[in-house]
């Protein structure tokens, strides 16, 4: 599964039997990652699907993971619970899910873009580091 | 409180970085039904959103709202939006009681006259109201004395929502809601017994954000109240295949099968449970093994018993709305709209359905 992480919970012995379930809405989702792919490359506009708007059940998710696939780029971020980041085998399309500290999803994105904004250091976080780092470099010169 | 910080300043003492303030904001406007295009500016409001004074009034309740709200275990963004309204008069919450405690009030009233929020919780008893009375005021008075100055009223809880379970059958206090009593200021209901404390933040981060958010016919957020608990349930597949556990401890119970023969109200009560679940998103009562009470809906408690089936005949059904029982985005397929449809005619009927019929039916 791409789009679900395995650190998420387990999916309990129903969730096996539900993976058969599915509301056909895999298909016009998938369709709307293909426009918004088209949309990237001729005029760079990023798109963003909330999984979360859409009745999906896990069978719909398996259509979703099978198509899409596993690409090259994984990264888990560690930020009030995790949030793993993963391109897909279609690159330029990245599932991006956010986990509480329970490891609960709090929410599942579809994006469309060459780079999602989570994964960039945030220019406040930056200033931030900053000053951390000239703290440090503070503390180190009086310890000399 | 009136000096406290905004919340990036905040953020900043709580090491929260700006990568999760984002993270949250992306996860509230999901949880908002809002598009995902909307996250910048619920971003930018949620950082220059001016801090209201909030009043907060616990009239005939069991502190359970209250106690619900303050439960988050570590310092989550939604503490940190809770904490960055200026909570100027909660009585259960405050260090101050008594008169003191009724001059913070006056004195935040006066401030802010026609700009503050306030926040109910509990029911009003209106046959006598001496029944209920804080500092020898009775609730009756002190709700429509800090109602005139509020520029809205959130009523939090079933209780201020609709009356809740002083309101219940004989309703020996004469209890009612605060749209009974207040009709001339918007108000938001945000039912629950309790409601979920993220719901309780995400209408308050709404109301910082964009003000009001649309409402339904029952005054509730309809991005919180939108669904109903059957639309969104993880044994639904069951309920449309007919197959229902019959006791608490048969071969269907231990399956995970629907819990509709146990009394479970999900087809007719609208709330988040099934998706944004409780205790920090660790499961909600169903998962547990347990019907839904139908806790967000009018007179939940007078609706006929916690384990009757909704298709026995008992309560007020009117009032938690059939037609729920007949529409919803079901995940269901051909089969799920048929035996659904032959449930809401049986309800019609007020027959009893079981599970032999729906199978038959799918
Ligand atoms: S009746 Fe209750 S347990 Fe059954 S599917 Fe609906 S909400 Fe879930
Ligand atoms: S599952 Fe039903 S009874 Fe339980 S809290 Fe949610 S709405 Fe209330």
């Amino acid at each position: 599964m791409d789009c679900n992480h395995p650190s998420a919970k387990k999916p309990s012995a129903t969730a096996d039997v539900l993976s058969f379930v599915a509301t056909g809405n895999a298909s016009p989702v998938l369709h709307e990652v293909k426009h918004a792919l088209i949309q990237l490359l001729k005029t760079g506009a990023e798109s963003v699907i909330d999984l979360g708007a859409i009745p999906f059940a896990p069978g719909d998710d398996r259509v979703l993971n099978e198509i899409l696939g596993i690409g090259e780029v994984h990264a888990t971020l560690t930020v009030m619970g995790e949030s793993h980041v993963r391109e897909t085998a279609i690159p330029g399309v990245w599932c991006v899910d956010h986990l509480d500290e329970n490891g609960e999803y709090q929410s599942r994105f579809i994006e469309v873009t060459y780079m999602p904004n989570i994964l960039k250091t945030q220019r406040e976080d930056a200033e931030r580091g900053l000053e951390t780092l000239a703290e440090r470099l503070g503390a180190l010169d009086d310890r000399r | 409180m009136a000096n406290k910080p905004l919340l990036p300043e905040m953020m900043k003492t709580h090491g929260v970085s700006r990568r999760a303030f984002l993270k949250y904001c992306a996860s509230l406007t999901s949880l908002m039904a809002l598009s995902p295009a909307m996250v910048p500016r619920v971003a930018k409001a949620l950082e220059s959103a001016p801090r209201p004074s909030v009043i907060w009034l616990s009239f005939q309740e069991c502190t359970g709202c209250t106690e619900s709200i303050t439960r988050s275990h570590s310092p989550t963004i939604e503490d940190l939006i809770f904490n960055s309204v200026s909570l100027d008069y909660h009585h259960t919450l405050q260090a101050a009681s008594g008169h003191a405690a009724e001059a913070a009030r006056e004195q935040a009233m006066k401030d802010n006259y026609g700009k503050y929020l306030l926040v109910v919780d509990g029911s009003i008893p209106i046959k006598d109201p001496g029944y209920s009375c804080i500092a020898g005021i009775s609730n009756l008075d002190m709700l429509k004395e800090t109602a005139a100055g509020a520029a809205a009223i959130v009523s939090v809880g079933t209780c201020a929502a609709y009356g809740g379970v002083g309101h219940a059958n004989p309703n020996p206090t004469g209890a009612v809601a605060v749209s009974e009593i207040i009709t001339d200021k918007p108000i938001i209901n945000v039912p629950g017994c309790p409601p979920i404390p993220v719901v309780m933040t995400g209408v308050l981060a709404h109301f910082l954000t964009f003000g009001i958010p649309e409402l339904d016919a029952l005054g509730r957020p309809k991005a919180f109240f939108g669904e109903s608990i059957h639309d969104r349930c993880y044994r639904r597949p069951f309920y449309d295949k007919g197959k229902f556990a019959e006791s608490f401890d048969d071969e269907g119970a231990r399956g995970g099968w629907c819990l509709y023969k146990l009394g479970c109200k999900g087809p007719t009560t609208h709330s988040a449970c099934a998706t944004v679940k409780w205790n920090n998103g660790v499961s909600f009562p169903i998962e547990a093994g347990h019907p839904c009470l139908g806790c967000t809906e009018p007179d939940f408690w007078d609706n006929g018993g916690f384990y009757k089936p909704l298709s026995v005949p008992s309560g007020d059904y009117r009032k938690m709305g059939l037609a729920a029982i007949v529409g919803g985005a079901a995940i269901g397929t051909a089969s799920a709209l048929l035996s659904k449809a032959g449930k809401a005619k049986a309800v019609k009927a007020h027959e009893t359905v079981n599970a032999h019929d729906l199978e038959k039916s799918s």
